[in-house]
């Protein structure tokens, strides 16, 4: 019965590494901005066109971006776990909406409640391409010195926030 | 008159299925085929086994536009194809680079094959070394035999 052991063996470790391949998320591609500076933007804010609003605003603070809008399905669950994010002041966050008319953003926050301290009107999605976005919603964590340090590709979940984007925050706050 | 309206309708059909594809050529010829034929080794990363240039996504038709846009602004096939990877990273490009971190997806079939080839190669030299395909004098005769024999009917 030896004769089999090898290939039985092999065929183990390849049942292996299929049943690990199954685990992967192949829509999880790993960002090459993680630990580059945020990429520079300079657009309107959602509420009030008028006005700018650029990630150099926020130097010298731990700050989150997150990625939304009002045509995504995932940010309609992602929304409740945003707004107790935002509600538990542990890290201000800012939204971009992304590929929107404004009156759907506007009136989606309206709706469902503003977990945001500025949204910024990305309507051609150009400053989304810049900071790598192909599914709605992402999520960043930018540290003081607006160095990209986290990045989530799909909702955000309780227990990501919990167990991720808080401790990554409170140790890049006392940085 | 059905059988026209049915063709009619086929024919329409056709036409806005073969008029899905891709984005509309531009003024410049020339450009398009540049984009469409960079865009076709670029990942379109909404719907991951297409390329660029095949997929309809938003995404898509908003990259071919930056690629289109940075083409007309001068830049080069490899400036165009860096700012993509500096955003989406290789997993953009259909063909990945030969880096650390990618050579066992390089060489790995190649070991795979030299890995066959021993395992072959030993068991050849086992075999003969344990004589089992030994021919004897007996079969030689046998053989001879059969062939001078003629043709058995």
């Amino acid at each position: 019965m030896t004769r089999f052991a090898i290939p039985i063996a092999i065929f183990v470790a390849l049942l292996a590494l299929l049943g690990i391949g199954l685990k992967l998320d192949p829509r999880e591609v790993p960002s090459p901005l993680i630990g580059k500076p945020a990429p520079h933007f300079e657009l309107p804010e959602l509420h009030q066109a008028a006005r700018t609003f650029s990630e150099r605003d926020m130097l010298g603070k731990v700050w989150v971006l997150n990625v939304w809008a009002s045509w995504c399905v995932s940010c309609r669950e992602e929304h409740p776990v945003l707004l107790d994010l935002a509600a538990s002041g542990a890290v201000p966050v800012y939204g971009l909406n992304y590929k929107d008319r404004r009156e759907d953003g506007l009136a989606w926050l309206k709706g469902m409640g503003d977990p945001y301290k500025i949204s910024i009107f990305d309507f051609d999605g150009r400053v989304g391409i810049d900071y790598g976005v192909y599914g709605v919603p992402e999520t960043y964590v930018i540290d003081k010195s607006g160095i990209i340090r986290y990045k989530r590709i799909g909702p955000l979940t309780p227990e990501i926030v919990k167990e991720k984007l808080l401790p990554l925050v409170r140790e890049l706050d006392r940085a | 008159m059905r059988r026209a309206a049915a063709l009619l309708l086929f024919a329409a059909l056709a036409a806005s299925a073969t008029g899905k594809e891709a984005a509309p050529a531009a003024a410049d010829p020339v450009l398009e085929k540049r984009v469409m034929a960079l865009a076709e080794e670029l990942r379109c990363l909404v719907c991951q086994n297409q390329t660029l240039a095949d997929s309809n996504a938003p995404l898509a038709e908003d990259l071919r536009n930056q690629v289109r846009e940075k083409m007309r602004a001068g830049k080069s096939d490899r400036e165009v194809v860096d700012f993509l990877v500096e955003r989406y990273g290789d997993f953009v490009l259909y063909r990945p680079p030969l880096k650390a971190t990618t050579i066992l997806l390089w060489f790995g079939p190649l070991l795979l094959l030299a890995a066959g080839f021993a395992v072959m190669l030993r068991r050849v030299r086992l075999r003969r070394e344990s004589g089992e395909a030994e021919v004897t004098d007996a079969d030689r005769k046998r053989a001879a035999e059969l062939l001078a024999s003629g043709d058995p009917k």
